[in-house]
């Protein structure tokens, strides 16, 4: 729902800002386009192998398997494995956080689902290919590293925290 | 010979018009006719459509199931990225590069920082939406860890997904992970800042002009 509304906020803007440089100069405006379609040629061919891959990911990698890897008493290394599913797969977020609302009531730990959700929005293992191609492999593969480890720092800190806030 | 007589037209073309523009169009003009360019940039998508055949053929369900997934991604895709691309174009027609340093530049300071996070915050669609705006940023001179902010942001603190954390796992995490992670995100732009060397930015930004 929240999506929805956002996306079409976005839209206005895009349209409201289309509109205003159509009236301020066509020549320009024509040259924003080209620009878009040009980005978006060059992202074509690596978004639908990506794409691709996401449903490949998903089609092994499903909710039951994810509830059995982190579920009740999983300990650290359900932490540890939760990371890595997160890592691996790209959920989109209306199906990640019921997944996850499901996994907590099935009984997995708030550090499990948190280290899930994290790793899941923060690593991108299949977006890789894109983010070196517009960065580079350091850079890329430093900050998915870096997100990763974090990514853990941070599930514990809430599973920490919310036992103590309750 | 031949290449020569080429890149000769090119450059005269290039000088006077003085337009960017018509080079890369050229350079457009060319790719399609060049199977080996074409193959090598749809390799990655050729390998993932032989894995989806294989998965077909050993387990249907499965395959079914990816089809699924893939289907679905596109309509996403299709319904997310055009306005994302217009804006990135205006931004990079109308938008002066002056600008973008000034408020997200080098100096740009604390200010540059919230701006970063503020575009990301108010972000909708998947991370992968975000690396082609990264590109404009880069062609803009937006400061590297302004851009490693701006990633962090969209990847993990937009509000539209923050609306469903709460309404999933409730109010106390969805706003504990926020806190951390808008802290996490100034580590890791911090972290990159120190670790990725200024030629190897330099060369970023500069690949970034072709995009």
């Amino acid at each position: 729902m929240g999506n929805y509304i956002f996306n079409g906020v976005i839209y206005l803007i895009a349209i409201i800002f289309l509109i205003i440089s159509f009236v301020k100069s066509r020549q320009k405006t024509k040259k924003a386009l080209i620009k878009a379609l040009n980005s978006f040629k060059n992202i074509l061919p690596l978004l639908l192998g990506v794409i691709l891959l996401i449903g490949l990911m998903l089609s092994i990698l499903d909710t039951r398997l994810i509830s059995r890897i982190i579920g009740k008493e999983s300990g650290s290394l359900g932490v540890l494995l939760a990371s890595v599913v997160g890592s691996i797969t790209l959920i989109p977020g209306f199906i990640a956080f019921p997944t996850a609302a499901l996994l907590l009531e099935g009984g997995a730990g708030y550090i499990q689902i948190a280290a899930f959700v994290q790793t899941l929005m923060m690593v991108g293992i299949v977006t890789l290919p894109m983010e070196i191609k517009y960065f580079n492999k350091k850079v890329a593969i430093l900050r998915n590293v870096i997100s990763f480890v974090l990514s853990i720092g941070v599930a514990y800190s809430i599973g920490f925290i919310l036992g103590i806030w309750r | 010979m031949f290449y020569q007589l080429e890149s000769l037209t090119q450059s005269d073309l290039f000088s006077e018009f003085g337009d960017e523009r018509l080079e890369k169009l050229n350079q457009n003009n060319k790719k399609p006719f060049n199977l080996k360019n074409f193959l090598k940039q749809y390799l990655f998508f050729i390998i993932t459509l032989v894995l989806l055949g294989i998965l077909f053929i050993f387990k249907f369900d499965a395959g079914l199931k990816a089809t699924d997934v893939i289907v679905y991604s596109f309509k996403e895709i299709l319904l997310v990225l055009p306005p994302i691309f217009i804006l990135i174009g205006l931004l990079d027609v109308w938008v002066p590069k002056e600008t973008m340093i000034k408020h997200m530049g080098e100096e740009s300071g604390v200010k540059g920082v919230i701006l970063s996070f503020l575009l990301g915050i108010f972000a909708a669609g998947p991370l992968y939406a975000a690396f082609p705006i990264v590109a404009v940023f880069m062609k803009k001179h937006v400061k590297f860890s302004n851009i490693i902010i701006f990633i962090g942001a969209w990847s993990t603190t937009k509000i539209p997904m923050l609306l469903f954390e709460i309404s999933a796992l409730g109010f106390k995490f969805a706003l504990l992970r926020l806190a951390l992670n808008i802290l996490v995100i100034i580590i890791i732009a911090y972290v990159m800042g120190i670790l990725i060397k200024k030629d190897e930015v330099i060369a970023m930004y500069k690949k970034a002009e072709d995009f």
